[in-house]
């Protein structure tokens, strides 16, 4: 293995890399922790003199827990179904190879991956009014499902036609149901991919802005993201109570992330790179 | 595989039993297909339709003929946001394509810090755009911010108030945020690259800059334009990030289509004009999408010349 070989280049730019990176990420973990006037005063990168868990308290009393639960229920509610039908799919557009129906529909999916579909948020919006799900946390969930169907679909065939075809005329010769094989055959070994696509689905949902910046209005239905911005508005003088706001959003991610890295990265570069 | 799809499609053509079989399985992909087409879809021709009417987004909506177009189109604002549209696709490109790829190349190295650093690369991805703006936000501050704690001249301007200065600012947070996700895609083409067109260079005597232009630069050529296509499609969509960060300012500086649509729209109550937008907006997409795709020829091109 002679891959591992000297790359001066790529080494410095991994160095500056890491330094813009964590240059923020450390100021803000530091200044969540400061006074207003500590933050004010004091070196930006010094550690808090006097740290205060003060900030951190604000932010949790101001219903912080209500729009973490509510994150929690559209990013379950849109990643489950999402990622069982465009499983399905996915297991369709495969194992129906020839079929014209679903290479068109593959075709329809493929598509969506070209097309910027926030540009139809407009009759999106038009059509969650008249189903009178305007200001409901499912308002955000379907089109989030719609929304995540192309990427998902596209990495599962991926995974899908990995699996040797001999495993299914196998199982065919002993009587088994596509919906059998689906079950037994294709989902255990896809599993991986499952994950994978779960994960970054999940991620654009929890970290979605611009569906619950529409298609909800109340206070209630708000979810981190838009809590934060709002937050933002009115503590826009306490920096560092914002800053804990965004700590706080951040802080489940990040520990999920270190949990299931391996998962997530070996995940998306072998689902990206085919 | 070539061989057997023209006997699959002929077979399924005389519907006898393999026929029969793929339709059995069809009916598997119908709830991803439905939810698709309603809010995918039925949409996408919705916000046409939607161009040619006039809505205030609560009352009835009348259909205004070509108005909306009209004055879209012959609004001054449209060249402006067009071009900051451009601007930022272009620049935020150039400034995250060279810095993934070195990355992508340097992460597919298996050395144990590197896989420590990649822990660490990756915490921008996991942030909301709405947390990165207002971290940005709060640290470019004149006032209070870094430049201005750390008593440094050049970092304490008005980075968010000055028309170029903003701009600048978008590409670097935009940057900041998906260069993560791209070096990813990156390192897995690299490590896609077959080692013995390396060791058969080596032995040729083509030292390490060569090697990178003659072997993994040509041999991520379809690597290149899937994250390339990604990175500007996806920038049409970069609405929540400068919503946050800039708001469309200083002025119309950094008021890219995407938040052009949501202002005529949602704040100006305007769908007509707004979804005018939108639908330039799907056209532009499709458009990127096509020409990028054109570059990299065709897909079954490009899977035999990467065997």
């Amino acid at each position: 293995m002679r891959l591992i070989r000297r790359n001066w280049l790529g080494g410095a730019a991994g160095w500056l890399w890491l330094l813009i990176v964590m240059i923020p990420l450390y100021w803000i973990v530091v200044s969540s922790f400061k006074d207003q006037a500590g933050f004010f005063i004091q070196n930006p990168f010094a550690l808090p003199a006097d740290p205060t868990f003060e900030n951190y308290k604000l932010v949790i009393e101001s219903d912080f827990p209500r729009y973490f639960m509510n994150s929690v229920i559209v990013t379950a509610g849109t990643i489950l179904p999402a990622v069982a039908i465009a499983f399905m799919a996915a297991y369709a557009i495969v194992r129906g190879a020839g079929s014209r129906f679903l290479a068109g529909v593959n075709g329809l999916f493929l598509m969506g991956l070209a097309i910027p579909l926030q540009a139809t948020i407009i009759p999106v919006y038009l059509l969650i009014i008249k189903m009178h799900l305007y200001d409901s946390l499912l308002a955000i969930i379907l089109p989030s499902i719609a929304f995540s169907i192309p990427l998902s679909v596209l990495v599962l065939t991926n995974f899908i036609r990995d699996v040797p075809k001999e495993l299914f005329e196998s199982m065919r010769v002993d009587g088994a149901t596509e919906w059998g094989m689906l079950r037994t055959l294709a989902l255990p070994l896809t599993r991986p991919a499952l994950v994978t696509v779960s994960i970054y689905n999940g991620l654009a949902v929890w970290n979605g802005f611009l569906l619950p910046l529409i298609l909800t209005q109340s206070p209630e239905k708000r979810t981190l993201p838009l809590a934060l911005w709002t937050f933002q508005g009115q503590y826009s003088v306490n920096v560092p109570a914002v800053l804990a706001s965004v700590v706080l959003t951040t802080l489940p991610i990040v520990i999920l992330y270190a949990l299931g890295r391996r998962q997530l990265l070996s995940g998306l570069t072998a689902g990206f790179s085919r | 595989m070539t061989a057997a799809a023209p006997t699959v499609a002929k077979v399924a053509g005389r519907t006898t039993s393999r026929a029969g079989r793929s339709g059995s399985v069809a009916w598997m992909a119908l709830p991803a297909l439905a939810i698709f087409l309603v809010f995918g879809i039925v949409p996408l021709v919705g916000v046409l339709l939607l161009s040619f009417t006039q809505w205030d987004g609560l009352g009835a909506i009348h259909p205004a003929g070509i108005s909306n177009w009209r004055s879209v189109l012959s609004d001054p604002g449209l060249p402006h946001a067009l071009f900051v549209t451009f601007e930022i696709m272009i620049l935020s490109w150039a400034v995250q394509t060279p810095m993934s790829l070195l990355l992508g190349v340097f992460l597919a190295g298996r050395q144990r810090y590197r896989a420590f650093l990649a822990v660490l690369y990756f915490v921008p991805l996991l942030l909301s755009s709405a947390a990165i703006a207002i971290t940005y936000k709060a640290l470019l501050d004149p006032n209070f911010g870094l430049g201005a704690g750390l008593h440094l001249d050049f970092l304490a301007q008005d980075w968010l108030g000055k028309t170029n200065l903003a701009i600048g600012v978008v590409i670097f947070v935009v940057s900041w945020q998906f260069i993560p996700f791209h070096s990813l895609i990156y390192q897995g083409g690299v490590r896609q690259i077959p080692t013995t067109m390396y060791e058969a260079a080596s032995i040729d005597g083509a030292g390490r800059v060569r090697q990178f232009f003659s072997i993994t630069l040509p041999q991520l050529k379809y690597t290149i334009i899937t994250s390339s296509t990604l990175m500007v499609v996806g920038s049409l969509t970069f609405f929540d990030l400068i919503f946050v960060l800039t708001a469309g300012g200083p002025g119309d500086a950094t008021r890219v289509l995407a938040l052009d649509m949501y202002k005529r729209g949602f704040q100006a109550n305007l769908m007509g004009p707004a979804s005018v937008i939108a639908v330039l907006l799907v056209l532009i997409g499709l458009a990127l999408a096509l020409i990028l795709r054109r570059l990299g020829g065709s897909t079954t091109a490009s899977q035999q010349e990467g065997a």
